[in-house]
């Protein structure tokens, strides 16, 4: 396999961004979960504008419950999240998506009863219609050419890689700043999982995307990421530029298992 | 066969009220995942209105404007007060407070008009056609028919060419996606409910005229049928709806006209059955398996 084109910190063109300046999200003390025994706590991270920031950690870290409380779909019992340092939050999950945040939920949500023209349309809705609309679409089918060759198909009948292509590019029609992932690899062969992961990376360093990435495929995410951030039983034990994580032996064997 | 010919139009007139009963269970079904029990009723109440609206004013179509209208609005208060409340637990809750609506209807539409039958006025005539010799549909036949043409393309229009009918449908099949797209899905839902409920009085106010007239469990049997080809046609299928309702007024009609109207609704058990062992999901769903 291929190593994916951007290194962290090699070949990209603003490395000073990550230091200083405002956070595009900033989470702090975040405790979420199910019923009494929260899932999530007190977890305490930030992505710079323009990173990739990789969640990683072994199943049943709280890595889906982090992205599903910052997109409103589970209610955080505590803490606070700032999107550009506005309250995430307080709004309902349908206007999360107004204030920047795309969130591609775990097994990519495609809608596979509609078409793969309707499901890039219902991104962009909330937004734009009409031309506008029918422009932004156009563009995901310029970065994705599978799906252009598609666009009549309904979802049930698109391959793995390109459903998670259909969900990655329903959710830039909604012309996000910051864009959750929730295991894009999930089921996917390594050299389509290569494939996603140069093109997120494309997609921060060409277009100024933010994404917070959870994922288990350890290697993949954090050779892509700038920051990593490990999650154990729903607290942060470590936050560390990527390639460190990936090289700190003692770590991985303790909480990535690897 | 002239028995035939006459047998199948009446049929066929029937059954596209069929369809838009049906449609209108789908319309729910689809949007809130409730077989909605209590829409016989509602739509024995919006009949009421244009029964009141059409006497006091000696106009058949401001009723009819005003029992689509008050239809939409009962639907609408039906999700937002009562329905609302009860979803998302046990599939039987909702059953039971829909039953528990029909109740509250229909002792408050006895109570107000009384149990007895009153007669319907109609626009156009109901004596058949004859052509060629052979008593076919009659002008008022041929305006059901109309109707609910222009209602079916309608309803497909919206659904297939509308950023609202796109909206509908996301967030039919997954809402907690639709949710993060920024679909406002409980607005949906309210909106399945108020055209579901406006779909409903129409169909009441186009047959109820040709059966005996106004009472207050005069949709009791329309909402059967439709429900049966509701479940034959696919519950999640308008198209099923559609082809189900003609096929079940046909059904009904050949039925009656050959074998004695005793066993018609035998005859529509009897498919149901069939349908249920053959293909329990209905004959035009053919949806693929969701993924969670």
């Amino acid at each position: 396999m291929t190593a994916p084109t951007a290194a962290p910190g090699s070949g990209r063109s603003g490395g000073g961004r990550t230091g200083g300046g405002q956070p595009l999200l900033d989470v702090a003390g975040l405790t979420a979960g199910y019923g009494a025994s929260p899932v999530l706590r007190d977890v305490t991270l930030q992505v710079p504008p323009g990173d990739i920031v990789a969640v990683v950690g072994a199943n049943g870290a709280g890595k889906t419950t982090l992205l599903r409380a910052l997109s409103g779909l589970v209610r955080p019992t505590a803490g606070t999240a700032l999107l550009d340092g506005q309250d995430l939050l307080a709004a309902p999950v349908e206007h999360r998506v107004r204030a920047g945040l795309a969130h591609v939920p775990e097994g990519h949500g495609v809608i596979v009863e509609l078409t793969v023209d309707e499901n890039l349309r219902l991104g962009g809705l909330w937004r734009a219609s009409g031309r506008d609309l029918r422009a932004a679409v156009d563009e995901v089918y310029a970065l994705f050419e599978p799906l252009a060759r598609r666009a009549a198909s309904p979802g049930h009948q698109l391959s793995g890689g390109e459903r998670q292509m259909l969900a990655v590019g329903r959710a830039l029609v909604a012309r996000p700043r910051l864009l959750l992932l929730d295991e894009p690899s999930l089921g996917l062969a390594p050299r389509v999982v290569a494939d996603i992961m140069t093109m997120l990376r494309r997609l921060c360093d060409e277009r100024g995307l933010t994404i917070l990435l959870v994922e288990q495929n350890v290697r993949s995410a954090l050779s892509v990421a700038d920051h990593g951030v490990v999650l154990h039983l729903g607290q942060v034990v470590a936050t560390r530029p990527a390639r460190s994580l990936l090289h700190d032996d003692a770590l991985r064997h303790a909480y990535l298992g690897f | 066969m002239d028995h035939f010919l006459h047998l199948l139009s009446s049929g066929l007139a029937r059954g596209a009220v069929f369809a838009v009963f049906a449609l209108a269970l789908v319309l729910i079904w689809r949007a809130a995942r409730i077989v909605n029990f209590a829409q016989g009723a509602m739509a024995a109440a919006t009949t009421y209105l244009a029964f009141a609206v059409t006497t006091a004013t000696g106009s058949y179509w401001l009723g009819l404007g005003a029992a689509v209208l008050g239809g939409a609005a009962l639907g609408f208060a039906v999700e937002r007060g009562v329905m609302r409340h009860v979803a998302g637990r046990s599939p039987l809750n909702s059953v039971i407070v829909a039953l528990g609506v029909v109740m509250v209807l229909q002792a408050v539409l006895g109570i107000a008009f009384g149990n007895d039958y009153k007669p319907m006025a109609v626009p156009f005539s109901m004596e058949p056609l004859w052509v060629a010799g052979t008593p076919l549909l009659s002008p008022y036949d041929l305006y059901v028919l109309g109707a609910v043409a222009v209602l079916l393309v309608g309803f497909g229009l919206l659904f297939t060419r509308t950023s609202v009918g796109l909206r509908m449908r996301a967030a039919a099949f997954a809402p907690e996606t639709s949710r993060l797209l920024g679909v406002p899905v409980s607005r949906m839902l309210t909106l399945g409910w108020t055209l579901s409920a406006a779909v409903g009085a129409l169909a009441a106010v186009l047959v109820i005229p040709t059966e005996l007239g106004l009472n207050p469990h005069a949709t009791d049997t329309l909402f059967v049928y439709a429900f049966t080809v509701a479940i034959v046609g696919g519950l999640d299928s308008p198209v099923g709806a559609a082809l189900g309702g003609l096929a079940v007024g046909v059904l009904l009609s050949m039925v009656t006209g050959y074998l004695g109207s005793t066993l018609a609704p035998i005859a529509v058990l009897a498919l149901l059955v069939v349908v249920l062992i053959a293909r329990p999901s209905g004959i035009f769903s053919a949806r693929q398996a969701r993924q969670a």
